[in-house]
């Protein structure tokens, strides 16, 4: 077992090539002519709103389902006819598939004994599997004796004893409860790390798959609506679906009036922004434009924004206080638009009243603008 | 004051139950055993003894009829198993919705018949006049019409058939609380069909299995119909020989030692298919 740093592995032959792979059911196309690779040792998750076909590719993988046209490849091995006990993959259930009927070094060594290892060896190499997930001298114990959080750990020993070259993870922390969920988050992505195994994760949960993923594929109706770093999906969405799902933003929904080099000029309900253009967009069709709550400044006066903005208006609606991502929920003064922006970390509008007027403005260089054709968020 | 008055509740609720078990169950038994352990000297005249069972032990007839009985439920139990164990998988994790009840039903159609009608019919299609046999002679595969009661894999057919449904429903109820997730881990983790029946399956199911197969022995030691019509005068099983004591022999203290036998022996061989799968009898209960 390899324990080399992701970033020593960058650049090595992908450990899963899904190629041009479609998954009909009946009239609905579950999953359509989805492509991606992922590189040996990262981690790759695969994010997207729930009935979205995530959970179908996931199966494919793993070998549950067949795909109906297309390939994939594991380790640079063809997947077609593989049936799912053969495939160099192994998963973690969404709700973890512990066997309740063995106890916690049983359900580690399961598949040990499917592949013939002896008992005493299995025993210890179960025993030595728990020792690095950090659950010593748990292996007697019956899984129903354990928290959430290890029984998550159990969940991927008794996967990573098999040395799998890819590990699947289902949604795994969505039923813990949300502290634990962070601190699985941090654990899971440091178990990655130490582990130097593949990782394709799928979440509905777009915090869980930045910070976690080396890369990620943003899924919606089958197809994957972009693939890149967290960064890149974070700060450049390649569309308004994106720009909606990933992180938080304020959709303004409009009509383009006119281009200007690089920048579009668009209305809301009377209310005229300017926006980066992104994608074809011709004056007078319909675009949305994106908004980061921390791309804006606010101010109680226009005096104390920064010089050579548009300067917009506003009535505070609310006080979203949550420490250093606190907000403030306002109402455009033209168009009536709610729209969220973050407070200053100084804390120097943290005692802003509800019904209070506010100005904000924005560098237009921030805000993105998309033809608005595709159904978004 | 309420704790009283809940009592009184109580009370009067499982009073017909208790009056049901006190008069139709205990009380007779207690009749049984009074009169299992006594002999008559002379008319009217009765001495307290241990002859009745004495001429179980001192009789060869008694003890093949009793280890034949025991061994060929026994068996019937294990056949059924092995029957319902498919059905009982399709109903419980192949079907879906409408198909499932369906097939629950008709699994249960054969119930809305008497048992001594179902019994009859079986007579009717298997004599040697019968429906089949002259089928085969039809086919060309026997010259003769064959005579295909009183054999007894007859019997075995039959008792198989008439306990069918006592071992699919606890084997659908402990199926369906098997999670799918489970076999498909054991798969991923690469075991095949017979490493998920032995690993996974089983051991989820045991508590069911375990309550159908008490079930059906226990039904199918007792049952006096189904031996008796399909194996004719040479079924020699046991509940047979009780009825020739009490009704044809008039030898009620012969017949209650007899059926006492019996009692024992079915509580016996419960408890040791409990010893034997590690079953505790309270959790096979909650699931039959």
């Amino acid at each position: 077992m390899s324990s080399a740093p992701p970033a020593a592995a960058a650049g090595a032959a992908p450990d899963l090539e899904v190629r041009r792979v479609t998954k009909r059911f009946a009239a609905h196309t579950a999953v359509n002519e989805v492509s991606f690779s992922v590189a040996r040792g990262s981690f790759f998750s695969i994010l997207g709103p729930s009935g979205c076909g995530k959970t179908t590719l996931l199966r494919m993988i793993a070998g549950f389902i067949q795909p109906d046209t297309g390939d994939i490849v594991i380790g640079g091995r063809s997947m077609a006819q593989v049936p799912p006990n053969r495939r160099p993959v192994n998963m973690v259930f969404q709700h973890l598939a512990l066997f309740p009927m063995m106890s916690v070094a049983q359900n580690v060594a399961f598949g040990l004994a499917r592949r013939g290892v002896g008992r005493a060896e299995r025993l210890s190499r179960a025993e030595a599997m728990l020792e690095r997930v950090g659950l010593g001298g748990a292996g007697s114990k019956r899984t129903d004796e354990l928290s959430g959080g290890q029984r998550q750990r159990v969940a991927i020993a008794r996967s990573m004893v098999l040395e799998p070259t890819l590990l699947l993870l289902d949604e795994p922390l969505g039923a813990l409860d949300l502290k634990l969920r962070e601190h699985m988050k941090v654990e899971l992505k440091q178990l990655q790390s130490a582990f130097g195994t593949t990782f394709v994760y799928i979440t509905h949960d777009q915090s869980e798959a930045l910070v976690l993923s080396d890369h990620v594929g943003v899924m919606n109706q089958g197809r994957f609506e972009q693939l890149g770093t967290p960064q890149e999906l974070y700060y450049s969405p390649a569309s308004a679906f994106v720009a909606g799902f990933v992180g938080a933003n304020n959709r303004i929904a409009g009509k383009a009036l006119a281009r200007e080099g690089a920048l579009v000029e668009l209305e809301s309900a009377g209310w005229v922004v300017r926006a980066r253009s992104l994608g074809g967009i011709v004056p007078g069709s319909p675009v949305a434009a994106f908004v980061r709550p921390e791309a804006a400044s606010l101010a109680r006066t226009p005096a104390e924004l920064p010089g050579g903005q548009q300067v917009h208006a506003g009535v505070c609606i609310a006080l979203l206080f949550d420490g250093a991502n606190s907000a403030v929920l306002l109402r455009e003064a033209r168009s009536g638009l709610e729209l969220r922006i973050a407070l200053p970390q100084t804390g120097a509008l943290a005692d802003l009243a509800p019904g209070e007027r506010v100005c904000f403005s924005f560098d237009p260089e921030r805000a993105i603008c998309f033809p608005a054709d595709a159904a978004g968020p | 004051m309420t704790t009283t008055y809940r009592r009184l509740v109580l009370a009067l609720l499982l009073a017909p139950a208790l009056l049901w078990l006190f008069g139709l169950i205990v009380l007779p038994h207690v009749d049984l055993a009074i009169l299992s352990f006594r002999q008559r000297v002379a008319p009217r005249q009765y001495v307290a003894s241990l002859a009745q069972y004495r001429t179980f032990f001192s009789e060869p007839l008694y003890w093949h009829v009793f280890v034949r009985t025991a061994l060929f439920s026994a068996l019937s139990t294990a056949v059924t198993l092995v029957v319902a164990f498919p059905i009982a998988w399709t109903i419980a994790k192949l079907a879906r919705g409408r198909a499932s009840a369906l097939l629950f039903v008709v699994c249960l159609i054969p119930f809305w018949v008497s048992e001594t009608v179902r019994t009859l019919g079986w007579m009717i299609l298997l004599r040697e006049s019968g429906v089949l046999p002259s089928l085969l002679v039809h086919l060309g595969l026997a010259a003769q019409p064959p005579e295909l009661l009183y054999h007894d894999a007859t019997i075995l057919v039959g008792l198989v058939y008439t306990s069918l449904l006592f071992m699919v429903v606890p084997l659908v109820g402990s199926l369906e609380s098997l999670d799918n997730s489970l076999i498909e881990a054991a798969y991923d983790l690469g075991a095949k069909g017979g490493a998920v029946l032995r690993e996974i399956v089983i051991p989820h199911a045991a508590p069911g299995i375990t309550a159908g197969c008490i079930v059906v022995f226990m039904l199918t030691l007792g049952n006096y119909l189904t031996p008796t019509l399909l194996g004719g005068k040479n079924s020699l099983w046991f509940t047979e020989q009780i009825y020739n004591q009490f009704i044809t022999r008039f030898n009620w203290e012969q017949g209650a030692a007899l059926g006492f036998l019996l009692l024992a022996l079915s509580t016996a061989m419960v408890w040791l298919g409990l010893t034997v799968s590690g079953q505790r009898f309270s959790d096979v209960m909650r699931r039959a």
